[in-house]
């Protein structure tokens, strides 16, 4: 019988899907006002106003619950030497030539950039987005600000939308990866490959 | 206000070519500053027509009244007391309102198909049953004219009475100026009546007296005679240069198709390296 490694808790599951099911809708009814090629989703809103009145309080729930989570995991994001060794060879990490990696910790220097890219855009998308939020706040702010403000809003929802895919795509590609924010558990196997100080950690071998 | 039109040239968040088999003559409001009186039967005839009563304000020590645009006002009269020389006052009124651009920047930032059109006679048109409310047509204007209802949330403006020259009708506002002030026709014709008022201006001590149609936009289908045609910023700041700001032409221009061709080729990415460098597995049985 494998043996698991807990790696996150009930709360940090729930706190994780949360966050993931508000950056779909955001995303979704987001991309419907960016391009007029998406503006169909707004159908899944319910339509073009009622889209514009929900992607906002959509955004608001994924920040909160988005700081919520970088505060738990804050602590694990901090770069350490291994992580230069590791983003050394990302080449071979991505050709799955994964002998002779650096021993990390819980998270790898690409998921610890995803970390700072969402610490740096989700925050720039809620306050973008609160100087362009009509009805409640856009009055308030002057034109040349507004202007500056959806720019901002786009780039940092692209750049956000990017790194999700990434992020995504991760959990596909190293398998055993997704029942950890499922069921919270990776087999140790998995844990002595991909982040082994942290195994020797959670084990003490 | 909805008109539909076959002669429309375009229309928000339309990446292909609208209906345009017809081609009518392009049509201008020509407002000579330097006849009009300030009485403003312009703005009475506007709610009127388009059946709009503003809140009666209060009196501010100013005669303009309401203060400014709103979804009930779509016209307002600007009244600026300026001294262009020494001791020579002069009472400069603009009656103020949407440009009609040649190049409308609050169509090109609308995210809504259809919320905003342009006619091929030139009247930029807003369909509020089609606005979403989300106010980009404010970023994209360089005349901070369209106003969002703060009882609806949709964006309203002045419509050129579309519906009026739809049916060979004048806009209201030209058929109730009492001085020959507004005049509308075909945006030729305007330019030529122009040439004549400020070719008389001139002979009258106005130097500087020009048209004001901004080139920076297209040119406009609502255009001024200003006495001082150089120094347009006299007339409650009006734009000297107007254009649509590069931060809208840059967010509504190459970046989003770009960026969304990007967002196609990540996951793409992800497939094909799924499919060629495949999964990382791990051996349950892996020793140290």
């Amino acid at each position: 019988m494998r043996t698991m490694i807990q790696r996150y808790t009930a709360r940090e599951r729930s706190n994780h899907w949360v966050v993931a099911i508000a950056f779909i809708l955001a995303g979704l009814s987001g991309l419907a006002l960016f391009h007029p090629a998406f503006f169909f989703l707004t159908s899944l809103f319910g339509g073009g106003p009622w889209d514009r009145i929900l992607h906002p309080f959509i955004g608001v729930v994924m920040f909160l619950s988005f700081i919520a989570m970088a505060a738990r995991f804050w602590r694990f994001n901090r770069f350490t030497p291994a992580d230069r060794q590791w983003m050394k060879r990302i080449g071979d990490v991505i050709c799955n030539r994964d002998q002779g990696l650096p021993e990390l910790g819980k998270y790898n220097a690409g998921q610890k950039y995803l970390f700072w890219t969402m610490v740096m855009s989700i925050p720039a998308l809620l306050l973008s987005g609160i100087v362009i939020w009509q009805p409640w706040f856009a009055h308030y702010f002057p034109i040349w600000l507004l202007r500056v403000a959806v720019i901002i809003h786009a780039l940092a929802a692209w750049i956000m939308i990017l790194g999700i895919i990434v992020h995504v795509y991760a959990a596909i590609w190293v398998k055993g990866t997704v029942r950890a924010m499922t069921r919270g558990t990776v087999s140790e196997a998995w844990a002595k490959h991909h982040h082994r100080a942290w195994y020797r950690e959670m084990t003490g071998k | 206000m909805a008109l539909q039109s076959l002669d429309i040239k375009a229309r928000s968040a339309t990446t292909t070519q609208p209906p345009s088999a017809r081609n009518p003559v392009h049509v201008a409001k020509l407002i000579d500053i330097s006849k009009c009186i300030g009485c403003k039967a312009c703005q009475a005839a506007c709610m009127e027509w388009n059946d709009l009563r503003d809140e009666v304000g209060t009196n501010v020590g100013i005669y303009d009244n309401p203060r400014d645009l709103s979804d009930q006002s779509w016209t307002v009269m600007r009244f600026s007391e300026v001294e262009v020389e020494q001791g020579r006052l002069e009472w400069l009124i603009r009656k103020d309102g949407c440009m009609h651009c040649e190049d409308p920047g609050c169509l090109k930032a609308c995210p809504s198909p259809g919320a905003i059109v342009q006619y091929a006679n030139g009247i930029v048109d807003f369909h509020e049953e089609h606005c979403i409310g989300c106010g980009y047509c404010l970023t994209g204007c360089p005349f901070n004219i369209p106003r969002i209802s703060k009882k609806d949330s949709k964006a309203y403006k002045c419509t050129l009475c579309s519906d009026r020259v739809a049916v060979g009708l004048e806009p209201a506002c030209i058929k109730t100026c009492p001085t020959g002030a507004l005049v509308f026709g075909s945006k030729e014709d305007m330019i030529h009546h122009a040439e004549g008022r400020i070719a008389d201006l001139k002979e009258r001590g106005y130097a500087k007296a020009a048209l004001y149609n901004p080139q920076g936009v297209g040119g406009t289908h609502v255009m001024y005679v200003l006495q001082h045609g150089d120094q347009p910023e006299l007339y409650a700041n009006l734009p000297k240069d107007p254009s649509i700001s590069p931060l809208v032409s840059l967010w509504k221009g190459v970046t989003k198709p770009l960026m969304s061709l990007g967002i196609g080729l990540a996951v793409f990415a992800g497939l094909f390296h799924y499919v060629t460098a495949g999964p990382k597995e791990v051996e349950e049985e892996e020793t140290d």
